[in-house]
């Protein structure tokens, strides 16, 4: 295995019209590490990983992944080329991606919505399929709700579905949306549990997540965004203990500030 | 108003049931492939979609079938009468089912899509598996009108010399001198098989709703 990041990326600018999202991003993601991308709303964590996944096209730079090109190569007059469908088909095969809104397709119980790539993508019959669908949702805990719908399933139950639907496909490197920002705290901690497991077999994660207590303890590399462009990057210890940058001891107080608020 | 005379108007409202199915049946897959036209990234395709629509929709069924019916045989197709009736309404439904898809396609939520997209599950899979279900889903409503609509609509295809319930009626009254008796009598059989469409209907929608929040 060579040292190359998983995921690297390089002067990545995304523009919608006028306004520069993202105003060029270098990043490496280590392998077998959880890099969390923190930051305000706004600043571009999401769209960042958005572009990782090439669910958004970047306007400039370069991103491999595990050293491959995604979507767009150098060109050695200088500039990038645009790659070929299957190209970046083939690349985008190693990224597995959950979603704030957990995104399961509601037609279909947990058990179709994991077997189902495996199905149509991945050619298996549905025996082998389904099979392989109840190993991935016994590991998120969930063999016993297969046959329920999204509709029948909390939403922490739904997001764990939809890691075992990514991890159905055997990806290198699992994304993270935001995963836990549209549930309750009480099921925040079986979703980050879940993670927390994912980590620790040695999964290359990449968490857009306001969850600094998740990041300080299972990120090993903490990634600080502000109006497009990172601020400061580091391991937890780096980017959270003292001395701390202005910005972060400002970010921190705000989140201090609510859960204070929340105690009293 | 005999027993005799019902069984005939039973019997031919079969095969207003047998048109209209298999209209709607055909119908529903062209609309599925007309649908996908119109949502295509190929402007050819969405452009033809459009004309289908645009021409099916914009002309009167009745019309249709007299166009198929003289139109076939004149570029050496030689059809039955029923064949005829199944193509014209075939069409004609497909235009209007396709709109109804297309307001379906619309309401299917993004994230869905690009769930599918990270699965690697590519656009033709998405379309059979995730989008138009899920569309149909929420167009259950309007397409159970769209049933209802080309099971009225049907009475049309006598003039292509198919003898359906109506035309049926038609014949009955004019040979037993009882227009009123049998004409109340058909409408009472298309209000049977649509109450029974409607119904079905119903039994899906609920079917269905287990599976959306």
């Amino acid at each position: 295995m060579t040292s190359s990041p998983a995921i690297r990326v390089r002067g990545v600018v995304k523009r919608y019209g006028a306004t520069e999202v993202l105003t060029g991003i270098d990043l490496d993601a280590p392998r077998g590490e959880v890099t969390c991308l923190l930051g305000p709303s706004g600043s571009g964590k999401s769209t960042l990983l958005r572009c990782i996944a090439f669910l958004e096209e970047t306007s400039d730079g370069l991103i491999e992944i595990d050293g491959e090109p995604l979507g767009f190569a150098a060109d050695p007059k200088g500039g990038r080329v645009r790659l070929s469908r299957p190209s970046i088909r083939a690349v985008r095969s190693n990224i597995g991606m959950c979603f704030q809104q957990f995104n399961l397709w509601p037609h279909m119980t947990a058990l179709g919505n994991v077997s189902e790539a495996l199905m149509t993508v991945r050619k298996f019959s549905r025996g082998e399929a389904e099979a392989r669908a109840m190993v991935e949702l016994d590991k998120v805990g969930l063999a016993k709700r297969a046959s329920h719908y999204p509709s029948e399933l909390s939403g922490g139950q739904q997001q764990r579905v939809a890691i075992a639907r990514a991890l159905a496909l055997e990806p290198k490197i699992m994304l993270f949306d935001e995963p836990t920002s549209s549930l309750d705290p009480e099921l925040t901690g079986e979703v980050l549990n879940v993670m927390r497991r994912l980590a620790e077999t040695g999964m290359t994660m990449v968490v857009v997540t306001h969850e600094i207590g998740f990041a300080a303890s299972v990120g090993s590399k903490i990634v600080f965004l502000d109006h497009g462009k990172i601020l400061v990057e580091g391991s937890p210890t780096e980017v959270f203990g003292k001395p701390r940058h202005a910005r972060i001891d400002q970010f921190l107080d705000t989140y201090l500030d609510r859960g204070a608020a929340g105690l009293l | 108003m005999t027993w005799e005379l019902f069984e005939l108007l039973l019997l031919a409202s079969t095969r207003t049931i047998a048109l209209s199915g298999l209209s709607i049946v055909i119908g529903f897959f062209l609309a599925a492939g007309i649908c996908a036209g119109m949502l295509s990234d190929h402007a050819a395709a969405r452009h033809a979609g459009r004309l289908f629509v645009s021409f099916f929709r914009g002309t009167p069924l009745l019309v249709q079938l007299l166009l198929i019916y003289h139109l076939l045989p004149r570029i050496g197709i030689d059809v039955p009468s029923e064949v005829a009736a199944v193509i014209g309404m075939s069409l004609c439904t497909a235009a209007y089912q396709a709109e109804i898809l297309r307001g379906g396609f619309g309401s299917v939520p993004k994230g869905l899509l690009e769930a599918a997209d990270m699965c690697g599950i590519g656009a033709f899979d998405t379309f059979r598996r995730i989008r138009l279900p899920i569309a149909v889903r929420l167009t259950l409503p309007a397409l159970t009108s769209e049933l209802i609509m080309i099971v009225k609509a049907s009475s049309l295809v006598s003039v292509v010399g198919v003898i359906e319930l109506t035309r049926m009626a038609q014949d009955l009254a004019a040979s037993t001198f009882q227009p009123l008796p049998l004409y109340a009598a058909a409408g009472l059989v298309y209000l049977v098989i649509n109450a029974a469409i409607a119904f079905a209907g119903w039994i899906v929608e609920r079917r269905v709703a287990r599976g959306h929040a």
